[in-house]
């Protein structure tokens, strides 16, 4: 078992104007459950290829415990790649089914069976060791591929997308079923995902990409309540939290018909304009008319809780979007779900307290706490 | 949602298979063959306008993703089974969603690794595979391609003059870039490796392997087949500027492993007395090219090499070196070639493709030549070998295996 560093870590492809991976920094602890994710082509794929040495790197780093393997090939770094090849055989027994590799790799035949064994007590399967594939229900063969991983214990398991041609219901299975055996091996692993809720519920730590620039690796927790910029406060979170464009006056900011109070020394930084954001179950419905003026469009009910959709009279931004595209986004509230507004309503919404994020308008950086 | 249907040549008849079921429970009158065996995604083999279809169910991004890649490889004329479409927006009469169908057309001929197993074979089939899959893999290796997922499995092979033709079957983790790394290329060797120790294994704890071949001692002759063909294919020569017969020598050489050389970069050191030359770009297909350009067969490979060899042979025995090569191919062609393989009764027809039995033809005369201590003519060789040997010949125009058999990793849970 082992750290994993990636120092100033850089990637560039010939003929590409801008790297595709940018000066990565990133310390990862020994056991640790990394998640690297963004939007597609942010470089979390190209960062995990650097680390499986599949991509060469053109600056910085990169470690494995003390041991610097940036030029190593694939083979001599000592880690698995898990699901690239989930075939079972059908004809061999479970047992063989998760030592073969090792038996390709000159592993002596009693340490084959100790590995197997071991690896089989922890997935639960040593009753079927000597069973065909055939034999065994779905869930007990995704965890016979999952062995043949773990037979090799490698330093770092690095899985790339590994639930991405799953149905929903399985992937939310697997995806707990991986977390749970990741903490039973206590291996260090780095996942890549296109999906944030995927990245939260798994990761001991969440690394967020865009454009190949990382904008923040923490827990999921600190990430949800503590993004550093606009583009993590817009991508972390389902839904996504409402960002809008506020002025700001007479020491808060202006939020609908509610002047938001903010401390003195935030007030400093801020110019005429801050973008403001604010999660849709940090929003309550106010009696007297006082916040900000949203129009239902869609009450999407789920029981205890409903969703609005609607439009604000506010100016919404996205790091993402261009000015129109972000006007278009609906503005979106939690709330409670047995006495929901109605469609065509028009309601009143005031952050709770201590729940409103502010980032510099220009820059898109968090500001204050 | 309604049915939608992206394809190059659209086939209207498509549009009544049952979409609205899922693959798996497709009624049997609708299949060119039964499935055997399970792969990672269903697969059945349809019968459609005179041509049979391979359909794998597959999430829509996947299944486009996949069509689109192999349409590039298509173009880039590297050997791929031949995408045909993609069918999405499926959905069950009670609005259920179901996934989306990549359609490939089936190759002609083409042999799943598992069926060449199950028939009697000379003890180097394993090898001969392998050698195969190593060309595959080395070209599209030059062409920027990046498997992802190499097995035996994955390939479909053609015989090729008593050897074969390897073609990619599925494209489904692969990446086309504009050159690969070592490390890349490395890493799809290993994978293959590692693969073709498992399917050979498997095959032989099933009992279809012989058993002296050691499964593992087998595999690792991709690692030396594939590094064989990459150096001499791409390795940099650098000799005295007085040994210019070199260049001629490395292009012949290249033609000899079956390909051409389309960029050669050639520059001197300082001082002039030495010249290095690095090929750049290589195609495969050196003599069937040659053999198209002279006589409008497409073949594949080994199979042109002999026929040339026949060609050649011919112009000597009817000394006629010094007449135009394309004229005497075409006289070959209507005098030689084209009865020989017209000779086959139209109930052999699907055992093997023409080019192949030319070959076996040419093969036969050899042996019947050798007993008889004369040469046989090729049409007495021509009549014993239907006679004798095609009749036993097991039909493989259409062989109609899933092309894997490995069990669906992912599957749904008991827990």
């Amino acid at each position: 078992m082992a750290t994993v560093t990636f120092d100033e870590a850089t990637r560039q492809y010939p003929g590409n104007p801008i790297p595709s991976v940018d000066k990565l920094n990133i310390d990862i602890a020994d056991g640790e459950f990394l998640v690297l994710v963004g939007p597609s082509g942010c470089g979390k794929s190209t960062s995990l290829r650097m680390l499986a040495g599949l991509e060469e790197v053109n600056g910085g780093r990169i470690l494995i415990g003390d041991r610097d393997v940036t030029h190593l090939s694939p083979k001599d770094r000592d880690v698995a790649m898990v699901f690239q090849n989930y075939a079972l055989y059908p004809h061999m027994t479970v047992a063989d089914n998760m030592g073969f590799a090792l038996k390709i790799g000159g592993v002596a035949k009693d340490e084959i069976r100790k590995r197997v064994e071991e690896a089989s007590k922890i997935l639960d399967l040593d009753p079927y060791l000597e069973r065909k594939p055939k034999a065994l229900s779905g869930g007990q063969r995704q965890r016979v591929a999952m062995g043949r991983a773990i037979v090799r214990s490698p330093q770092v398991f690095l899985m790339d997308e590994p639930l991405s041609n799953l149905d929903a219901k399985l992937r939310v299975q697997t995806r707990t079923q991986i977390a749970s055996l990741q903490r039973r091996l206590g291996v260090t692993t780095v996942y890549v995902t296109h999906d944030q809720v995927e990245a939260m519920t798994m990761g001991d730590r969440v690394a967020v990409l865009k454009d190949g620039l990382l904008q923040q690796v923490d827990s999921p927790r600190r990430m949800y309540d503590h993004p550093n910029n606009v583009f993590v406060a817009g991508f972390i979170g389902s839904p996504a939290m409402n960002l809008l464009d506020l002025p700001v006056k007479d020491g808060g900011v202006q939020f609908g018909d509610a002047l938001m109070p903010i401390s003195r020394e935030d007030l400093k930084d801020l110019g005429s304009h801050v973008t403001v954001g604010v999660r849709p179950e940090d929003l309550d419905l106010t009696e007297t008319g006082q916040g900000l003026a949203v129009t239902v469009d869609v009450v999407e009910e789920l029981g205890a809780d409903a969703y609005i959709y609607g439009q604000a009279k506010a100016h919404l931004v996205d790091a993402d979007l261009d000015e129109s595209e972000a006007q278009a986004k609906p503005f979106i509230a939690r709330v409670d779900g047995r006495r929901p507004p109605e469609k065509g309503q028009t309601v009143y919404l005031r952050p709770r307290e201590g729940h409103l994020h502010m980032f510099n308008a220009e820059s898109g950086e968090r500001m204050g706490d | 949602m309604p049915l939608e249907l992206t394809a190059a040549r659209p086939d209207p008849a498509l549009l009544d298979l049952p979409w609205s079921v899922p693959l798996e429970d497709w009624p049997a009158d609708r299949l060119a063959a039964l499935p055997r065996g399970i792969s990672r995604h269903t697969v059945r083999f349809v019968r459609l306008s005179h041509r049979v279809l391979a359909i794998k169910e597959i999430k829509v991004d996947l299944a486009r993703r996949e069509y689109a890649m192999l349409r590039n490889l298509e173009r880039m004329d590297l050997p791929c089974v031949e995408p045909f479409g993609v069918v999405s927006g499926r959905q069950t009469p009670e609005g259920m969603p179901l996934d989306a169908c990549l359609i490939t057309r089936h190759l002609q001929y083409s042999l799943p690794y598992r069926a060449l197993y199950s028939q009697t074979l000379r003890p180097d089939t394993s090898q001969r595979l392998i050698d195969a899959l190593a060309v595959l893999l080395v070209r599209l290796h030059l062409a920027g391609f990046w498997w992802g997922d190499v097995s035996l499995s994955n390939t479909l092979f053609r015989r090729d003059a008593g050897a074969f033709a390897a073609y990619l079957v599925d494209a489904e983790t692969g990446e086309l870039r504009p050159s690969l790394s070592t490390g890349q290329r490395e890493h799809d060797l290993e994978i293959a490796r590692v693969n073709i120790a498992g399917e050979l294994m498997d095959l032989e704890a099933g009992g279809f392997l012989e058993e002296v071949a050691d499964p593992i001692e087998v595999s690792e002759r991709i690692v030396d087949r594939y590094r064989e063909l990459w150096f001499a294919l791409t390795e940099s020569e650098r000799f005295e500027t007085g040994d210019r017969w070199r260049v001629e020598e490395r292009i012949r050489r290249l033609n000899d492993l079956g390909f051409d050389l389309d960029e050669l970069a050639m520059s001197t050191d300082l001082d002039g007395t030495t010249i290095q030359i690095q090929p750049k770009v290589v195609d495969a297909g050196h003599h069937s090219r040659r053999l198209l350009r002279l006589t409008g067969l497409d073949v594949e490979e080994n199979q042109a090499r002999r026929l040339l060899n026949d060609l050649d042979s011919y112009r000597a025995a009817t000394d006629r070196q010094n007449e135009a090569e394309e004229l005497v191919a075409h006289d070959w062609l209507v005098s030689v070639y084209e009865p020989t393989v017209r000779a086959v009764p139209r109930e052999f027809a699907g055992k093997l493709e023409p080019a192949e039995v030319f070959h076996e033809v040419l093969e036969h005369r050899w042996y019947m030549s050798e007993r008889a201590r004369t040469d046989v003519p090729i049409r007495l060789a021509v009549r014993d070998y239907i006679d004798q040997v095609l009749p036993a010949k097991p039909d493989e125009q259409s062989v109609l295996g899933v092309d894997t058999v490995e069990m669906p990793v992912v599957a749904m849970f008991d827990d």
